[in-house]
């Protein structure tokens, strides 16, 4: 009991803390589950994934990711006989199930439009963000609360509501199936994201730092660059990691808009299910390997963002 | 190293925000190596002042020179004037050497490394924060904050320093103690200061003139003992002295023999005399600041503050006279401006009170 007899009153009691922990342990695990399945999933073989009861334990297989980077066709056993011995580990995976490697697969390259149009886009949307934050925090713009709103009208409305005037400009521009296009079309929609959330930001920015920065000799742009910058770094950040989340993921626009040639990864991954039957274990490898830049990405940034989601409350 | 001449000097500047005038029609100089503390209450204008003299607001009206130059429209860089904020004064994602360092990196100045670094432990050894100058700026307790501000405005050698209540978001110890580094450092570099505060204290200790600052107004300005022994209006009076100015009908305490016009009389509290004949007064509160004692009385239908030597002791009910000592009196007219006294001989005060602005 002397304990409870030392602890603050504003701190929960020990009872309090462990139940508390035992809910955030039990909600992490549900919402970890499905991710846990599909890493499994993506190293089971086809049988194995489609296994009833389903497979806790099962032998390791690298074949979905083979299947995920590689276009394969279906052969004879007659055919299969008169190969020579194969060459690599993955042409023996291959050919166990009577296929043969005719190429690599397009998710590569899929999986390369994705990092260009989602971090392109996130950088665009970031960098617009900022200096608009910055331009409605720190001078009178003429109308600025009524351009806030409308900036932020914006978003009333899911996006892909104006899908078709979208597809009918993009057609009209020749932007449809460009990189450019994608990444206009996600800088557009997060740029008021990031112009709200860094405005939030920049204004618990004192002015006295860069007036201060002012009288040391340097000029408005440097006092940006060197007082403002590093200050906002946290809630650039958060909104960084907010605006590649939506790039990232984003699935209607890209099944709209892009095709051949610059089709990101979600619209192809569940293609991938066509390929020679209903091939599980390489749609979950590759929504394993689509998952990874986000999870480094926030990683990468943590400490920032935890501090920049909670913002207001924890500054300083 | 720094100029011939390190002067402020303002002509008649005037600086309105809306409706509001923050500053109207000032005109001070503060000299080459003077120390001018300008003293007012919130929102008198003090910051604002400073802010016109940095370059950070552009004057309505009026001109304002440093150094001999007509800096009225120039940009903050282009002044050579340091500024120490009242508060957030330091880059919270710098460390203390780097925060002093700025203004040396900058790219009007763009010293190389080593001159650098031989000038920032200099003058950290002069603010004795050489043991901090690693200290993430954040990870400092407020006394060595302020400290390193000043630090960051000495590096550089300004003409001029302006200085925004830099002491006021400390407690008392430390602020005491900084006062008097403060003026030493001052008088030993013959720094041009021009400082703000609403603390009178600091305003009597520091100055070499007080300049008293009312709704954007100065209102009179001149040395310390000026200020407090010949105030221009009853405003000036009520604001220097600890406790405040007994201010008293003509005509109580036997105080009859004013100039004409006059109808107010004030009477400092160190200058009332207890139990040696005059009004009758019953003690209503004995305050003890230990070397002193405050003591509120009642006499004839006024309160009346006392300030004494410790070894008078009084009790709270207890009956008394009082007077004043003779010649000390001060006596204000209708509109509070205060009148030559024709018994006492402070004849040459106005001249002085006009000197300066
Ligand atoms: N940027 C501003 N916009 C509008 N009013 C201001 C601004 N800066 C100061 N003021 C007003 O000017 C007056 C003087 O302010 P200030 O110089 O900050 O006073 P002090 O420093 O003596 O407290 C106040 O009434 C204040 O509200
Ligand atoms: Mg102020």
């Amino acid at each position: 009991m002397s304990a409870a007899s030392t602890r603050s009153v504003l701190e929960p009691s020990p009872w309090g803390q462990r139940f508390a922990a035992l809910l955030v342990i039990l909600y992490a695990l549900i919402t970890m589950i499905p991710l846990v399945w599909i890493g499994l999933t993506g190293l089971k073989t086809p049988p194995d994934a489609i296994a009833y009861p389903p497979k806790v334990v099962f032998d390791p297989s690298l074949e979905g990711y083979v299947n995920l980077f590689t276009a394969r066709s279906r052969q004879t056993p007659e055919y299969m006989a008169s190969l020579p011995p194969p060459t690599s580990w993955y042409d023996e995976l291959v050919r166990k199930r009577n296929m043969v490697i005719t190429g690599p697969s397009r998710f590569a390259e899929r999986y390369m439009n994705s990092i260009i149009i989602g971090f392109g886009s996130t950088f665009l949307a970031v960098f617009l963000g900022t200096i608009a934050a910055y331009g409605f925090s720190r001078f009178k713009v003429p109308l600025k609360d009524d351009l806030l709103f409308f900036i932020l009208s914006t978003r009333m409305m899911p996006p892909i509501a104006v899908a078709v005037p979208i597809f009918l400009m993009y057609r009209a521009l020749g932007l449809s199936d460009t990189h450019l296009g994608m990444i206009i079309l996600y800088t557009m929609v997060n740029v008021s994201l990031a112009v709200w959330l860094l405005k939030g930001f920049i204004d618990e920015i004192p002015m006295e730092y860069e007036e201060a920065a002012l009288v040391d000799g340097y000029s408005r742009m440097q006092a940006f660059w060197k007082v403002v910058l590093p200050q906002a770094k946290t809630g650039i950040a958060a909104t960084a990691i907010f605006c590649l989340i939506f790039a990232w993921n984003e699935y209607a626009f890209a099944l709209l808009l892009t095709s051949g040639n610059a089709q990101t990864a979600p619209p192809f991954i569940p293609i991938i299910i066509g390929e020679g039957g209903l091939d599980w274990p390489a749609v979950a490898a590759g929504t394993t390997l689509f998952l990874l830049p986000i999870v480094f990405f926030t990683v990468l940034l943590r400490q920032h963002l935890l501090r920049g989601i909670t913002f207001g409350a924890v500054r300083k | 190293m720094g100029p011939a001449v390190a002067e402020i000097v303002f002509e008649n500047t005037t600086k309105r925000f809306g409706s509001i005038t923050a500053v109207d029609n000032l005109s001070l100089t503060v000299g080459d190596g003077e120390f001018v503390v300008l003293l007012g209450p919130t929102g008198a204008g003090k910051t604002t002042t400073l802010r016109l003299a940095a370059g950070l607001e552009v004057p309505n009206t009026g001109r304002i020179r440093v150094a001999g130059v007509d800096v009225t429209r120039a940009p903050p860089a282009e002044r050579d004037v340091a500024f120490v904020f009242q508060q957030y004064s330091l880059y919270p994602h710098y460390t203390v050497y780097e925060n002093m360092a700025f203004p040396l990196r900058s790219p009007s100045r763009r010293w190389d490394e080593a001159r650098i670094e031989a000038r920032v432990r200099e003058i950290a050894r002069l603010l004795r924060i050489e043991a901090k100058l690693s200290n993430l700026s954040t990870a400092l307790s407020g006394g060595e904050m302020q400290r390193v501000a000043i630090g960051r405005a000495l590096v550089r050698d300004p003409a001029a320093f302006l200085m925004d209540e830099p002491l006021s978001s400390l407690d008392a110890r430390l602020r005491e103690d900084l006062r008097v580094e403060l003026k030493r450092i001052q008088e030993d570099l013959g720094a041009t200061v021009l400082y703000v505060t609403h603390d009178q204290m600091e305003a009597m200790t520091l100055a070499d003139r007080i300049g008293v600052l009312a709704e954007g107004r100065l209102v009179q300005i001149g040395t310390p003992r000026q200020i407090y022994s010949a105030p221009a209006s009853v405003h000036v009076a009520m604001r220097l002295g600890s406790p405040r100015i007994n201010l008293l009908p003509v005509g109580a305490l036997g105080l009859a023999d004013g100039p004409a016009g006059a109808t107010t009389v004030g009477v400092r509290p160190e200058d009332v005399i207890l139990g040696r004949g005059g009004a009758v007064a019953r003690v209503i509160a004995v305050e003890h600041l230990g070397a002193e004692t405050v003591i509120l009385m009642e006499s004839e239908g006024n309160k009346v503050h006392a300030l004494v030597g410790a070894g008078a002791m009084r009790h709270v009910g207890e009956e008394t006279t009082v007077q004043m000592l003779p010649g000390t009196a001060l006596f204000f007219d209708r509109d509070g401006q205060r009148l030559d006294a024709a018994p006492t001989s402070d004849a040459k005060k106005p001249a002085e009170r006009a000197h300066g602005t």
